[in-house]
Order: structure tokens, then C-alpha cells, then sequence
């Protein structure tokens, strides 16, 4: 019987969800051995004619990396999710939008215009700008279309599974592909990770005050922060407490607040609104001026909160008509 | 015990009783001036001498302070008793000749005349000195003393001037027998309808006469004991020794299942009202005034008086002081009408006057309130319909002068009357009490717009409140009548006992749950909830709500950021769902 | 939006001791209110979860109130703080997201107050009316060309 046939696909990504893979380590031997990769990229000479000669659902699972905002991005995820049997959203931006989902705030133009024009290394003289269809010597060219939003994966295709995280830890990734192989799954939809918020692993939860409150926002930089003690028991936000666990507190251990790339457990719809609702609810004070004040001291509350989930939130992106 | 023989009648009393006491019993009685039962013996005045015939020798003996001994034989009206009785009040006649006891006790003596001379024909003092000892005993002031001796012989505060001593107790001339102390009111005054309802009173008494429970208080700004640390005469006569000086006001935490609150009204402060001129034109009372002067126990014993101790000849009721105005409130008092009503009956009842009754409407709501009202046409009380605009003392005409001129429109006739009564009455409305808000806060009570306490449904409920367990009863709610409150006093106290009955209390369905296996033990919750209900397992490693704690306010849903934690009835989902349903359109 | 004219749609989040009550005082007063509020009970405007306001906006709302009892008279002690805490860094985060915070109201109104939700309601239709519909749309499953 012919090994499983495997397929990685990249899209709105950085590119770190690919070194995901490579850091199986030798674990990527064992994978490389059970299945049969038809279709890598960033690593393997493959081209979209090959995919396209492939039956429908011949290959068993495809992992698709990053979010959609190309029309290239868009037709390969189609193009694979009618070759394959499983499509697994991996890594945060495919299963939420990512950092790269935070140009929902704006839109094509905008983020034209600060890439092409208003950046300070810009040298644009002649005011080019990226065009779908240019004619040059008789001959057309073409680019993909650029979207005024980013999207999550399922927005585009239906995702039977989501491997979280920026980028999904080698643990889970490894889990995830024996599980596949072995066809030990769980229900479809399923992300693959426990639904639990990170404060359940975390060493730190522990020494959270009986009531917890805030009385000002600080960032990282602004303290000294303590390795052990809570970050919200510093003023720190940490997304933590909104945020699916699974991640083995990368961050965390490395003295750094979670920032929310697993995204929030199945039982929230929003991940940043919940965590406003949660945060929110700290601050001490209960005269209104003094909330505001305190309030004010979170910069860029939405970038915050939705840092990897803005496509996947409720609302999805800024109002169009708003930006300006 | 010893065995005396007075008047010929033997009798047994205990060791140590004196010869007054002992015909006391015997019902004989002897004569005092001097003697006070609850003031030591000072045998000063000497007209309760009697024959004390004691082995073979007799003696003259004064009764109030002679203690019996074995085998005494007592004569208290024996020739020779009284002959020197009989002398000893010729002098006292002599020198007291106003005296009221003396001149009484002289005529039952036939003496008609003293035969010596008289010093001064309006003295009064016997110099018995029971103001001087009821001062030092009782009191424990000290403020008065004899001064001089023999025929200089006086009873004044040292040097005779106003002594510091004194804190004004009027006990002296409350002993003084013959009236020889008295107190005077300065200001000559009768009838201060103000002051009726704090007026004059003792330093024990009962707070008002409808108290429940109906007993005593000892009033320490005015009881005598707090100011001197003596007296406690009414510890001495209290037969129960139910009274006791040293017990202080304490705090006491009592557990209970369910509270009825009955925290009642205050009355409108006419003096809000400045056209009306109350407390400042004499004769203008309130309502709650005139209740407490007409009371057969009040100050006045029920007469209906002006302040210069006259009936009134006219009186006027003006309604609706304080209540349906929108300067002061909207609502309706419901109570006034009626017992407008009354006192114009009672008016009628206790003098000739002739009753205005200046009114809005009439609210007769009540059973047979509305028959009161016809019985009240035909006893000939003036009804006019108008709210009144002014109460002045500004005569404009010879019959108006000295009276009370009561400016209103007559909307029935039309025309802006003046009517010159002589007192007016106020029928102030009902407001709520004084710590109203203080006591929603701590209640946790809802207040409607007029204020008073919200009950939880005006059909459906209207005896609970917001809070489960917590009834509403009589003012506190609104404004009602005793009947309407005694019905609801009723109903919260049926409610009270079926809670109580029942022993068990319904929860609200509503409360939060927290979902263990998604619950990551973050505790966000757990500082957040206001009534302690949730708790951090640390085994577990998760959040646990206590139900019988819980509330249901769902504060802890909407902060949970995993979305463990649910609220029975207003789930995420359903909210969700409702969200949608109601933007679908 | 029949012959041009826009009516809002608004969503109300009550409190279910004082603003519910008080709604229902108004219309047991029969006083008269704009008909474009939609009223979700809470049981204290503390359970007022910002993804509620969000979905509502995302469901096609013009506006959202929330409403709760006075500071200081919550049934539940202090439910309308956190509503409050919630509701000053919402409007923030709303303004990001290219919705103006005057489109999200939190209103105190007691069980008494029918008069001033009557008010409150009429108000903030008013004022929704005159900056117009929010239009806010997010197709995630669609193009969107620039």
C-alpha cells in the first residue's frame, strides 16, 4: 500500500510555520518515512500544474500555513482542498488571521500607500504601485489580486482541523500527524490543542492574588519584570487567561506576557472582546474619571487584544468606511 | 416583730417602723406636714405628735421618725396630743398664714384665728425643709439650704442668688407641701401649639401613646439622675424594680431568614411652604399638632384652644400641604382627606366654630369613608374647592383684624375669597423618613420616583421587594392609611411565616456555573464576584461557585476568558441567539 | 429606510432590576419611546460581555445601550462598575475598529425612571438617526475587491 501523500502549502505568512516543520528535528525523518510528500514550496521544486494533475482527494491532508489575502492565496487553498481528504489550518495565521490578519485595520489602499509611498526608505519617484495586469512590449503581465482584508483559512475553504500557535510548537505538530496517520482523530472542526485557557499550565498562576486588580497598564519595557509572579499581578497585560493553552509557555518562559497566538478556547466567540471583558473588569477604581485614566494607559487596546485574532474576531476588520 | 397597741387596736409590725407607719396600716391617721415617704424623717413641723405610753411613762412623741418599741401603747388623739397639736399649728398658722395645708389643718383643729401676731399675711413657707432635704437626698444638687436662725430662719440657694447648683429640676417645689415654692413660666404663655409636640414632659415616660411595646423610657437629657447621679426615686417606687439606670444602648446582631421593613414616613415640614406661614403666625398648626391637642390625654386634655388659652371661633383645614404640588411632591397622600375630615368633626364635636375645609377633591376612598364625608355636609362644614394661596395676618378689613385670613380661589364659585378664621390647621402630607436612602443602601432596596421604597411588582408582588426575603410594610412603600397598612403588615408577615414555614428558601435559578473541565483556575472570577461565591480550589486547580451564595448578577460570566464559566438562563449562547433573533428583522 | 428616511436599530442591554424595570414602567405609563430599541434582559448590566455589543453591531445594529441601576445602587453591589470599567475601554477599541463611540451608550436608569428611559431612548435614536447607518459588513467568505 502507497504511503499517505502529504502537501504543505504556505500563504499570508512569515515563513516561520515552515521552520515549524523542520524543527521536528529528526522527528521529520520518521514523517518523511510514513508519508509520501507531494507538494512543499518552500522546500521542494513543485509547481501548481502538479497539483492540478493530481486526482481529487488523493492527497490525505494538506497543511496550509497563513492567511488569505492574495487571489493566488485564495485559488491554491481551493485547489488544494478539492485535492485533498484533510485540510489542517496550521499555525495562527491560517486558523485566526495572525499578525498579518492586523491589516484588517486597513485596506488595500492605505497599506499601498504607506508601502509604496509614505514609508521613509521609500524611493518612489515615479509613483509606481503594483498593478494586476500591465502590458509591456505587447506582452501582459500579471499579479494576484491584493484584498482589502485578510482571512482565516476557514473563511476561504472548510478546515477540518487547526494546529495553533506562531508558530504550532514541534510537540503538537508531531501529535497532530500521528494522530492523522494512526486516524485517531477527533470530531472535525477540532483545534488541536487542550481547551483550557494557558493559565492552566502555567507555573504562575499561583502566585495570583486572592483579587486581582489593576490600578495601571504597563508595557514590558516600563518594569523590571519578575520571572515568577504573574504578569496581570504586574500590570502587564497577558492574554493568558483568554488564550488556549498547548503552547509549553514559550513566551512565558522566556519572560514574556502572552500575547494570544493560540487564540481563545471553543466556548469564546471573540477572543480580544472576552479578554476586554475580563481585563476590564481588574481595573480599580470606581470613580469614572479615574477608570478612564486608567484606561487609558493601554495603548492600542484592539491591536493588543486582537493581535493574532482580528480576522476570526466577530467584527473581522475596521469598518471600510472608516479608514481613511 | 413587735406588738404595739395605737388608739386601742393592737397590731404586729416589723423591727424599725416607725409610729406613722404603723397607724398607717391601722388606717388611723395622724397629720403631716413635714413628712414625705421617699425623704428621711426630719421632724420639723410637729403635728404628728402623740401620746407614747411605754412602761408607766408618757410621752409626746413625733410619730414620723419615733420608731416602735415592745409593748407601746399609742394615743394619736389623746387631749394631750392634741393640745400641743393644736398649738404647734397655731404657730405654723402664725407664721405661714397663706399656706393652704396649715389653714386646713387648723380649721379641722378649730383653730380660727392665731393668737400670735403675724409677720407677713402672704407667707407660705413652713420651714419644714423637705425642699432642702428633697434636694440633697433626692436630687444629690444641693442647691438650696436654711440660711439664718430662729425667726430669720429661711430656706435660699447660698447667698441668695441663682445657685449654679442648680439644674433647674423643680423638684423642691414639687415637695414643697404648702406651696410655698413655685416655678413660674416667664413668658406667660398658655398655649404654644409648637411646642405641644415636644412639650413639657417627664424624664420617664412612654414615647407616644399608641408605643408598642407600651412602656417607659427614661429620657437621660432630662432625668434627673444623669445630671446628678442621685434621685432614681422611680427605681425606689417601681414595685416590679423593672427600672434600671445602668443599662446603655448595645448593639445587637440578631440572625433572621426574613426582614419586614416598616420604616414608616416623616410628616411634611410646613415650614417649606413659607406662604403658608407656618411658625410664624401663631395658630397655624399641622395637622399631627392638632391630633396631639385634641387628644383627651394631651396637653390641654382635649380642648381645642388658641395660644391665648381661648376656643377658636373659626378654623380653617387647608389640604394637600406639601402633597399633589409639584414644588414639593406630586404624589397624592392619600391620608389627609380623611383625617381633615375627622378633625373637622371633632371640631364640631368639641366647640362652636365654625369649620372651612379648603380642599382639591375630595378622596374618600375607603370604606365608608365616603358616607363620613356626606355626614360631614350636613353637619354644616364649609367646603370650598380651591388650593390655598395664602395664610396672612394682613387685615385689609375691621372683621379681619386679629385673625388668620385665608387667601384662595373659590373654583366652584369663581371668585378669590378672603376667609378670617381664627386658627388654621395644615393637613400636612406624608413623606419618607428621614433615612430613607441610607437605609435603601444598606437594604439594597429599589426607590420609586416619589422615593419610597419599590415593591417588586404593583400587582403581582406588592409586598416584596427587590431583595428575596426582604417584605415591604405600611409607609415605607407609600403612602396609606392604617387600614390599607395593616393589610399589607399582614400580607409581608403571611410572607415572612411562609418562608418561614417552609424552611427552605428557593434560589434564583440564575445562577453561575463554572465548567470544570474548561475552567483553567485563572481567578479572575473569584476577586470579582461582590458575594464571596466563589471560591479557588487549589487541588483542583479551578474555580468553584457556591450556589446558595450565588446571586446571579452573571458579573463573573461576562469577565470568565475562557468562557467556563456560564450563567444558567443567559447563556453565552442564548444571548447570542436572542441577539440575532431580535436584529433578524 | 422606506422614502429615505433612516430609522435605527438599536440594542438594548437592561439591567433586569432598575432599567428593565424602568422600561417597563414606561410602557406600563404608557409613556411613548422610539420603537427602534430592541431590549435583551440581563440580570445586572455586569453581564454585559463586550462580544454582546460586538455581535450586535455585527448583526446589523445601529447602536447599542446598555444599561444599568445608578452607581452605587446595583442589586448586586457593584455589577454597574465593572459594566462601566468595560463599557470606557470598549468605546476605545469600537473606535478602532471604525465604529464611533457614540454609537455604544451606557445609561444609568432606575426602576423609576420611566420618564428618563423614555428620554434616554428617544435621545440616543436621535442621535444615531443623524450619523446614519453603520452598514458594518465583514463577508468572510467572499471577494473583496479594492
Amino acid at each position: 500500500m502507497s504511503k499517505p501523500k502529504v502537501a504543505f502549502y504556505w500563504c499570508a505568512s512569515c515563513g516561520g510555520c515552515e521552520e515549524a516543520v523542520v524543527d521536528l528535528a529528526e522527528n521529520i525523518l520518521k514523517v518523511v518515512e510514513a508519508v509520501d510528500i507531494v507538494f512543499w514550496p518552500v522546500a521542494l521544486d513543485f509547481k501548481k500544474k502538479d497539483v492540478e494533475a493530481m486526482p481529487d482527494k488523493s492527497i490525505a491532508v494538506s497543511f496550509i500555513n497563513g492567511s488569505v489575502r492574495l487571489s493566488e492565496q485564495e485559488e491554491m487553498v481551493h485547489l488544494l482542498r478539492r485535492k485533498s481528504q484533510l485540510v489542517v489550518a496550521f499555525g495562527s495565521c491560517a486558523h485566526l488571521g495572525g499578525v498579518p490578519g492586523l491589516a484588517n485595520f486597513w485596506n488595500k489602499e492605505t497599506i499601498f500607500r504607506r508601502a509604496y509611498f509614505t514609508t521613509p526608505s521609500t524611493v518612489n519617484p515615479d509613483g509606481v504601485v503594483p498593478q494586476e495586469k500591465v502590458v509591456i512590449e505587447g506582452k501582459e503581465l500579471t499579479l494576484p489580486a491584493f484584498y482589502d482584508t485578510v482571512r482565516a483559512l476557514d473563511q476561504v475553504i472548510e478546515v477540518d482541523y487547526y494546529l495553533p500557535g506562531c508558530a504550532p510548537p514541534p510537540k503538537l505538530v508531531m501529535d497532530a500527524v500521528l494522530a492523522i496517520l494512526e486516524g485517531k482523530l477527533p470530531p472535525k472542526g477540532s483545534v488541536l490543542s487542550p481547551n483550557k485557557s494557558l493559565c492552566d499550565d502555567c507555573d504562575r498562576n499561583k502566585t495570583k492574588p486572592e483579587k486581582l486588580t489593576i490600578k495601571e497598564f504597563k508595557r514590558p519595557w516600563q518594569v523590571m519584570l519578575d520571572p515568577e509572579k504573574c504578569f496581570l499581578a504586574q500590570g502587564i497585560i497577558c492574554m493568558g487567561p483568554a488564550t488556549r493553552t498547548g503552547c509549553e509557555e514559550r513566551c512565558i518562559k522566556a519572560n514574556m506576557p502572552c500575547r494570544g497566538c493560540f487564540g481563545p478556547t471553543d466556548q469564546v466567540y471573540d477572543q480580544g472582546a472576552k479578554f476586554l471583558s475580563a481585563l476590564a473588569s481588574l481595573i480599580d477604581a470606581k470613580d469614572e474619571k479615574e477608570i478612564e485614566k486608567i484606561v487609558q494607559t493601554i495603548d492600542d487596546p484592539a491591536g493588543t487584544f486582537y493581535r493574532f485574532s482580528l480576522p476570526k474576531s466577530i467584527l473581522g476588520r475596521r469598518k471600510m468606511e472608516a479608514i481613511k | 416583730m413587735i406588738t404595739v397597741t395605737i388608739d386601742g387596736k393592737k397590731i404586729q409590725v416589723e423591727e424599725g417602723t416607725t409610729i406613722l407607719k404603723a397607724s398607717e396600716k391601722l388606717d388611723i391617721k395622724i397629720p403631716t406636714l413635714c413628712y414625705h415617704p421617699l425623704i428621711e424623717p426630719y421632724a420639723a413641723c410637729r403635728v404628728c405628735l402623740v401620746e407614747v405610753n411605754l412602761k408607766g411613762k408618757t410621752e409626746l412623741m413625733t410619730s414620723c421618725n419615733t420608731k416602735v418599741q415592745e409593748g407601746m401603747e399609742i394615743q394619736t388623739a389623746s387631749p394631750r396630743a392634741l393640745q400641743s397639736r393644736r398649738l404647734n399649728v397655731e404657730m405654723l398658722l402664725a407664721r405661714a398664714p397663706a399656706a393652704e395645708p396649715v389653714q386646713r389643718l387648723a380649721r379641722d383643729l378649730g383653730i380660727e384665728k392665731p393668737r400670735f401676731p403675724i409677720k407677713d399675711p402672704t407667707e407660705k413657707c413652713i420651714l419644714c425643709g423637705l425642699c432642702v432635704r428633697a434636694c440633697e437626698q433626692v436630687v444629690g444638687a444641693c442647691a438650696i439650704s436654711f440660711i439664718d436662725r430662729g425667726i430669720e430662719r429661711k430656706v435660699m440657694p447660698p447667698f441668695g442668688e441663682p445657685s449654679e447648683a442648680c439644674i433647674g429640676c423643680t423638684a423642691c417645689a414639687h415637695f414643697c407641701p404648702t406651696g410655698a415654692i413655685s416655678y413660674e413660666d416667664k413668658y406667660g404663655r398658655k398655649v404654644i401649639h409648637e411646642e405641644l409636640y415636644l412639650g413639657p414632659s417627664t424624664a420617664i415616660r412612654v414615647p407616644i401613646r399608641q408605643a408598642v411595646p407600651m412602656v417607659p423610657f427614661i429620657d437621660e437629657k432630662a432625668c434627673i439622675h444623669f445630671k446628678t447621679g442621685n434621685c432614681q426615686l422611680c427605681a425606689k417606687v417601681c414595685e416590679r424594680q423593672a427600672i434600671n439606670h445602668e443599662m446603655e444602648d448595645e448593639i445587637v446582631e440578631i440572625e433572621v431568614g426574613s426582614i419586614i421593613m416598616a420604616t414608616g414616613f416623616k410628616p411634611f415640614d410646613a415650614r417649606r411652604i413659607p406662604a403658608y406661614g407656618y411658625g410664624r403666625l401663631p395658630n397655624v398648626i399641622t395637622a399631627l399638632e392638632f391630633e396631639h391637642l385634641v387628644n383627651a390625654s394631651g396637653p390641654t386634655g382635649g380642648k381645642i384652644l388658641m395660644t391665648n388659652g381661648q376656643e377658636p371661633k373659626s378654623v380653617g383645614i387647608v389640604h394637600c400641604v406639601g402633597s399633589r404640588d409639584e414644588h414639593y411632591n406630586e404624589y397624592c397622600s392619600r391620608i389627609c382627606c380623611m383625617y381633615s375630615l375627622k378633625f373637622a368633626h371633632l371640631i364640631k364635636e368639641k366647640t362652636e366654630a365654625d369649620i372651612y375645609d379648603f380642599y382639591i377633591d375630595m378622596r374618600c376612598f375607603g370604606k365608608g369613608y365616603e358616607e363620613f364625608y356626606h355626614r360631614l355636609l350636613e353637619e354644616g362644614t364649609k367646603f370650598i374647592r380651591g388650593r390655598v394661596a395664602e395664610i396672612t395676618d394682613l387685615a385689609l378689613t375691621k372683621e379681619e383684624e386679629g385673625k388668620l385670613i385665608i387667601r384662595v380661589e373659590d373654583t366652584l364659585l369663581g371668585v378669590v375669597r378672603r376667609v378670617p378664621v381664627d386658627m388654621v390647621i395644615l393637613a400636612t402630607g406624608i413623606e419618607p423618613s428621614v433615612d430613607h436612602n441610607q437605609i435603601a443602601k444598606i437594604f439594597n432596596i429599589s426607590c420609586s420616583q416619589d422615593m419610597f421604597f419599590l415593591e417588586r411588582h404593583p400587582k403581582l408582588a406588592p409586598v416584596s421587594s427587590f431583595s428575596d426575603g426582604i417584605f415591604l410594610a405600611g409607609c415605607c412603600q407609600g403612602p396609606k392609611d392604617i387600614p390599607d397598612t395593616v393589610a399589607q403588615a399582614g400580607a409581608a408577615a403571611a410572607e415572612a411565616l411562609a418562608l418561614a414555614d417552609k424552611g427552605v428558601f428557593a434560589l434564583e435559578p440564575v445562577t453561575a456555573e463554572i465548567n470544570e473541565e474548561l475552567c483553567s483556575g485563572c481567578q479572575i472570577c473569584v476577586g470579582l464576584c461582590p458575594f464571596n461565591a466563589i471560591t479557588y480550589d487549589r487541588e483542583k486547580d479551578i474555580s468553584i461557585v457556591n450556589d446558595a451564595l450565588c446571586k446571579g448578577c452573571g458579573t463573573c460570566v461576562a469577565a470568565c476568558p475562557s468562557g467556563a464559566a456560564q450563567q444558567r438562563h443567559f447563556r453565552d449562547k442564548q444571548i447570542m441567539a436572542e441577539i440575532e433573533g431580535i436584529l433578524l428583522l | 429606510m422606506s422614502n429615505g428616511s433612516f430609522e435605527p436599530r438599536l440594542v438594548g442591554f437592561l439591567c433586569n432590576w432598575c432599567s428593565y424595570t424602568g422600561a417597563d414602567l414606561a410602557g406600563t405609563a404608557r409613556m411613548v419611546y422610539a420603537p427602534n430599541i430592541r431590549i435583551i434582559r440581563v440580570m445586572c448590566s455586569g453581564r454585559v460581555d463586550s462580544q454582546f455589543v460586538l455581535k450586535a453591531f455585527r448583526e446589523g445594529a445601529d447602536g447599542v445601550l446598555i444599561s444599568g441601576c445608578h452607581p452605587g445602587d446595583c442589586h448586586y453591589q457593584e455589577g454597574n462598575y465593572k459594566a462601566l470599567r468595560r463599557y470606557k475601554l470598549l468605546v476605545r477599541m469600537l473606535e478602532q475598529l471604525g465604529i464611533e463611540k457614540e454609537r455604544c451608550r451606557l445609561a444609568w436608569v432606575s426602576a423609576s425612571e420611566g420618564a428618563r428611559f423614555q428620554q434616554i431612548v428617544n435621545e440616543f435614536t436621535d442621535q444615531i438617526r443623524r450619523l446614519g447607518p453603520l452598514n458594518f459588513r465583514f463577508d468572510g467568505g467572499s471577494h473583496e475587491q479594492a
